[in-house]
């Protein structure tokens, strides 16, 4: 029995064994000098662990009583995770090595980050949630403020930390309302007792709790107020992480909590997400207009983008799932390669975020420039480019669940976002004649770009076959 | 006779102290601190109460995983205050303002 539960985890706890012995070994060794090996053994430890989960379940299994759960979503999420994160890693070798900021507590934390991201996409009580996220946002708030001399990325820190612990408290106390009016912290005791009509108010209290915890966790309008800050303070490649794996997490969390647990109350929390989503999606298209430093502007750019996966959700139905999973996987392929092009903005050898040095890039760098075009044009919806069916899918998923005011407003405030993504493009090829960018030739930050961007075109065709197994996580977990 | 009522009432007035706490605050990082612990042991109380209510003693383990992190986050957070506090001399809230947001 306990064996059968110890196999279904085995990849967490690969994971965490690892991190802890190799924090011992790093301590005990080299110290800062083993990071670059730490680096590239963790990510490499990703992809095996990624491949190994993707290649081998299948079904749904439970493990500890129902505690665990690893099904086709969960499985879907966790690669999508493991993957997004060894990327960054990857990419934010050279970055940090450049900068003295490449610790070797870096990859670990970011390895313990991940294994809490895999248990919130398989977590199958309150307890278990509780546990993933807390070991998640716990990570997150060290590696935000790394850099520890920096004035800007302490104060990063220290803002995620209080914010975080707010929404974590919010959730508790949710959680803890949901426990007594329950009388299970188990999902599946949960929806047996929240079902039919007359529901109680400590219920939807807790309901409510616990959904602005999750809008915290996914950066969702009106509690986003953390992001840009947090974004501009930590240093690139550690904003690069938060954009990508974290909301990946989160958003996985949100859909299995709200439909594993609450799925028997779908019209109560369906206006609640419907209203963090077209919030989201209009705080993120307006308040990014205004922005000049391109780490501000991705912080509200994926504020408007967790809006759009949001929409799926609200939609409450299996395809709605399946269309914010593709949505997901869409973003966050788009956002490696933009952070890429981001990491490779220097001058002088000081990394540089203000917009106006783009000016006039394509004449400079026309590969990159074009690059960065394609990933802009996906990041706004423009079709036919990848982006474009992310957007598609969610907008579908919205109009088949009779949320057809949620669509309308979804197209509007995507209008609006395109002014902003335009615009860089604008300034890279039309702009004015000013001091440019030099240096970023780094190999391998214009190959994460060039493979982003070609994935772009390319996924056209079918979307690398990413359809059906989110429609086979959708299913599994809307049943 | 004190029933679950009255146990509820004083978490839930714990609870909106700490948040009261957190944003009505305009002294220092630390009082932050102190907010949000005081918010996670009246969740605390709620489980407790629940727990002994329903005679269902899952409540009770909650709380002891609660406050298990609750002592690492006060950790973490200390940790970062004082990496903070190297750089800018100051823990005042009003001072937390290097970027605007």
């Amino acid at each position: 029995m306990l064996q059968a539960d110890l196999t279904i985890i085995l990849p967490e706890i690969i994971l965490s064994i690892y991190a802890m012995l190799a924090l011992v070994a790093a301590v005990y060794t080299g110290k800062d000098k083993a990071a670059p090996m730490l680096v590239w053994i963790t990510s490499a430890l990703f992809v095996v662990l990624a491949v190994w989960i993707g290649m081998n379940g299948e079904g749904s299994t439970e493990a500890f009583g129902g505690m665990f759960i690893e099904d086709a979503f969960s499985r879907f999420g966790k690669v999508t995770i493991l993957l997004s994160a060894a990327a960054v890693l990857v990419m934010s070798q050279d970055y940090m090595h450049r900068r003295g900021l490449l610790r070797f507590e870096y990859p670990l934390l970011v390895a313990l980050a991940v294994v809490g991201m895999m248990v919130m996409v398989s977590s199958g009580d309150l307890m278990t949630l509780y546990m993933g996220l807390e070991l998640q946002s716990l990570s997150l708030y060290v590696i935000a403020s790394l850099r520890r001399e920096s004035a800007k990325s302490t104060e990063a820190g220290l803002k995620y930390f209080v914010l975080g612990a707010l929404s974590s408290g919010l959730l508790l106390y949710g959680a803890s309302l949901v426990y007594g009016f329950s009388g299970t912290t188990l999902f599946a005791g949960i929806i047996e007792a929240a079902q039919g009509d007359y529901l109680p108010l400590g219920m939807l209290f807790g309901l409510v709790f616990m959904a602005s915890g999750f809008a915290f966790k996914v950066s969702a309008v009106p509690f986003h107020m953390w992001t840009p800050d947090v974004y501009e303070g930590a240093p690139t490649p550690i904003t690069a992480f938060f954009a990508t794996a974290p909301k990946v997490a989160a958003m996985g969390l949100f859909a299995r909590v709200m439909h594993d647990a609450f799925g028997g109350m779908v019209g109560d929390w369906q206006q609640i997400v419907a209203l963090l989503a077209v919030l989201s999606m209009f705080l993120g298209a307006i308040a990014a207009i205004g922005q000049r430093d391109i780490k501000r502007l991705m912080a509200y750019s994926s504020i408007a983008h967790m809006g759009y996966a949001l929409m799926g959700l609200a939609a409450g139905t299996a395809f709605g799932v399946q269309a914010m999973l593709v949505y997901m996987a869409i973003y966050v392929t788009m956002n490696i390669g933009t952070f890429a092009f981001i990491l490779s903005m220097e001058k002088d050898g000081q990394p540089v975020t203000s917009i106006d040095s783009l000016n006039l890039l394509a004449r400079a760098e026309p590969g990159k420039a074009l690059a960065m075009l394609v990933l802009l044009f996906s990041l706004a919806g423009v079709p036919p480019l990848v982006g474009f069916f992310g957007k598609f899918y969610v907008l579908r998923a919205a109009y088949d669940a009779g949320l057809v005011w949620l669509a309308v407003a979804g197209v509007v405030a995507s209008v609006i976002g395109a002014f902003y993504y335009l615009r860089i493009v604008y300034f890279m090829y039309f702009g004015e004649e000013s001091e440019g960018l030099d240096g970023g030739k780094s190999a391998m930050l214009s190959g994460f770009l060039m493979a982003s961007a070609a994935i772009m075109l390319i996924g056209i065709v079918n979307l690398f076959g990413i359809e059906t197994p989110a429609a086979m996580a959708a299913a599994q977990l809307v049943n | 006779m004190i029933g679950i009522e009255h146990y509820l009432t004083v978490a839930a007035t714990l609870f909106v102290i700490g948040i009261f706490g957190l944003f009505l605050n305009r002294k220092n990082v630390i009082v932050l601190l102190m907010s949000i612990e005081l918010m996670l042991l009246s969740v605390n109380i709620n489980f407790v109460a629940f727990s002994s209510f329903l005679g269902d003693l899952v409540g009770q383990v909650f709380t002891l995983f609660v406050l298990t992190v609750a002592a690492a986050e006060a950790a973490i957070g200390l940790a970062i205050l004082v990496c903070f506090f190297r750089n800018r001399g100051t823990i005042a809230v009003e001072d937390v303002n290097v970027m605007k947001g």
